[in-house]
């Protein structure tokens, strides 16, 4: 078994770009990726690209070999659909297929185009990712089904809810303080927490700065063997040491927790057991924050925080840029923005960029040697988790 | 176009007899299903729906997805029935509802599409059943 470098990285600008179409945005962060990495066209063996909805949202389907086509590749491409953690499983098939040596250059990412639909289309497209019986037809709404998860919390924990609404705030003002350099960023501006307290209700206890925005964006990132790396005299320096996939039944009602995610407590002790690290090693991470709520799900189930012990974090500093684990220094998907099928490649390589050193938020770990990606389909049904690591 | 399995058990809460599907190793599940996800038992009954469950996660519902939107704003629940949960919309005054109330399941109509939806009714405000509105 090889080990998997990230040769080089790709992004988009995230944010509302309702003119330009999703092949034209992937386009954009493959070649951006492999300009970056200096891998040659010709060397790239498969593509994975995660895309959700873009049946619906782009009235496009087949998404692959368009997406191959329009970054230029003629290889095995495939379209990898896992909700939200889209891109998520498009990278971790292709950290698995460069392991195995079946091939020594991937390319991995993914696209969403949303802007170009109003808001209630993307809120009912947005919501197949919940069960279609039993939730959907139940009223309940993307937003709905996170409230319906932080109410659980709150309960669980003896949390009242105006302790309940200021920590989730102080999540959001950290994301958008983070986001206010990265210059791939949507929201580059601070919002304070009596803002994030005062803005309209969307699913009560969540109002509109708990929520993630809605987001066009494509992401893209080259794998190659360390032998791949070795020969081309590349320069890779960070390698994913671990990955790991979880799955919980569809529907909350199904589910042993409404406030717990044992799918990513799953796919955490996974990748974390093929990186031989525990949570203690891990230096930073880059979550799935779709809903405030959700970063505290993220930062117990990958072992940073008990449960119950997540929710104030932010509020106590300590996963700010200056804390004892910062987490989303990218913005997140609150401030950075959440183009769906995109964002668990963006997550691989904002973290690369942070550890390479040329992000600009990368000051605030320049010591950071062990980084951790969490990306997460619907509520949490689907998670999977990287470890990516500066190698010797 | 029906939904085979799914409609049946809905509508059977029109009629005061809901029920859950009970594996043959008791664990609690809704149809349609051909195995048990917790313990691959492929052996089912009907067991008889407790009358009211309690509320265990609570939202009001401000954005509603297009297919809900004149029934805005309005509270979903999941709630606890022993074995099994469901998740349904309150039939009560939105903001109303809190963990730990009692609830009781019956059928209603989306405002929006006019479209069955699982309504779950506050315990202490049904006074006789009278049926979907």
């Amino acid at each position: 078994m090889t080990g998997v470098r990230v040769a080089g990285v790709g992004l988009t600008h995230f944010g509302s770009h309702p003119d330009r179409t999703g092949r034209d945005l992937f386009a954009e962060a493959a070649l951006n990726a492999r300009e970056d990495a200096g891998v040659p066209l010709d060397d790239i063996e498969q593509l994975n690209v995660g895309n959700f909805a873009g049946s619906l949202l782009e009235e496009q389907g087949h998404m692959a070999p368009l997406l191959a086509e329009a970054a230029g590749l003629d290889c095995p491409a495939t379209r990898y659909e896992e909700a939200c953690a889209s891109a998520g499983v498009a990278v971790r098939e292709a950290v698995r297929t460069v392991r195995s040596g079946e091939a020594d250059v991937v390319l991995a990412g993914g696209m969403e185009r949303m802007t170009n639909n109003d808001t209630p289309e993307t809120t009912e497209a947005l919501a197949i990712a919940a069960d279609e019986l039993f939730e959907i037809r139940a009223g309940v709404t993307f937003p709905g089904a996170y409230a319906l998860m932080a109410t659980a919390y709150a309960d669980a924990f003896d949390v009242n809810e105006g302790e309940l609404k200021t920590d989730l705030a102080n999540v959001a003002s950290k994301n958008h303080d983070n986001a206010i350099p990265n210059e791939y960023a949507q929201y580059q501006r601070e919002i304070s927490v009596q803002q994030a307290l005062d803005a309209p209700p969307v699913a009560e206890p969540l109002g509109l700065f708990d929520c993630c925005p809605v987001t066009d964006g494509a992401s893209a990132i080259v794998l190659v063997s360390e032998e791949y790396a070795a020969e081309h005299d590349l320069s890779a320096e960070v390698a994913v040491v671990g990955t790991g996939q979880g799955t919980d039944r569809m529907a909350l009602q199904d589910r042993e927790y409404l406030a717990r995610t044992p799918a990513a407590d799953d796919a955490a002790a996974m990748a974390y057991e093929e990186a031989g690290i525990d949570a203690a090693d891990v230096d930073l991470a880059e979550v799935h924050d779709c809903f405030t709520i959700a970063e505290v799900f993220a930062i117990e189930s990958l072992g940073l925080y008990e449960p119950g012990e997540g929710l104030g974090a932010a509020r106590r500093g300590e996963t700010r840029a200056d804390g004892d684990h910062p987490v989303n220094l990218s913005g997140g998907l609150k401030a950075k923005g959440h183009p769906v099928g995109a964002t668990g490649g963006s997550q691989i390589a904002e973290m690369t960029r942070l550890l390479r050193g040329d992000h600009p938020n990368s000051d605030a770990v320049a010591d950071a040697e062990v980084g951790v990606t969490h990306n997460a389909g619907g509520t949490v049904a689907s998670a999977v988790v990287h470890v990516l690591e500066v190698a010797e | 176009m029906s939904d085979a399995g799914f409609d049946d058990w809905l509508h059977a809460f029109a009629a005061d007899d809901g029920y859950y599907l009970e594996c043959a190793n008791g664990h609690g599940l809704l149809p349609p299903r051909r195995i048990c996800p917790d313990c691959g038992s492929t052996e089912f009954a009907e067991a008889s729906l407790p009358e009211s469950g309690t509320v265990a996660a609570v939202t009001t519902v401000h954005v509603p997805a297009p297919s809900f939107d004149a029934d805005a704003p309005y509270d979903t629940v999941v709630a606890d029935f022993g074995a099994i949960r469901l998740t349904g919309v309150v039939d009560a005054e939105p903001g109303t509802t809190e963990i730990g109330d009692d609830v009781e399941p019956a059928v209603g109509a989306s405002e929006t599409t006019g479209n069955d939806v699982l309504m779950l009714r506050p315990v202490s405000a049904v006074v006789e059943d009278t049926g979907p509105e």
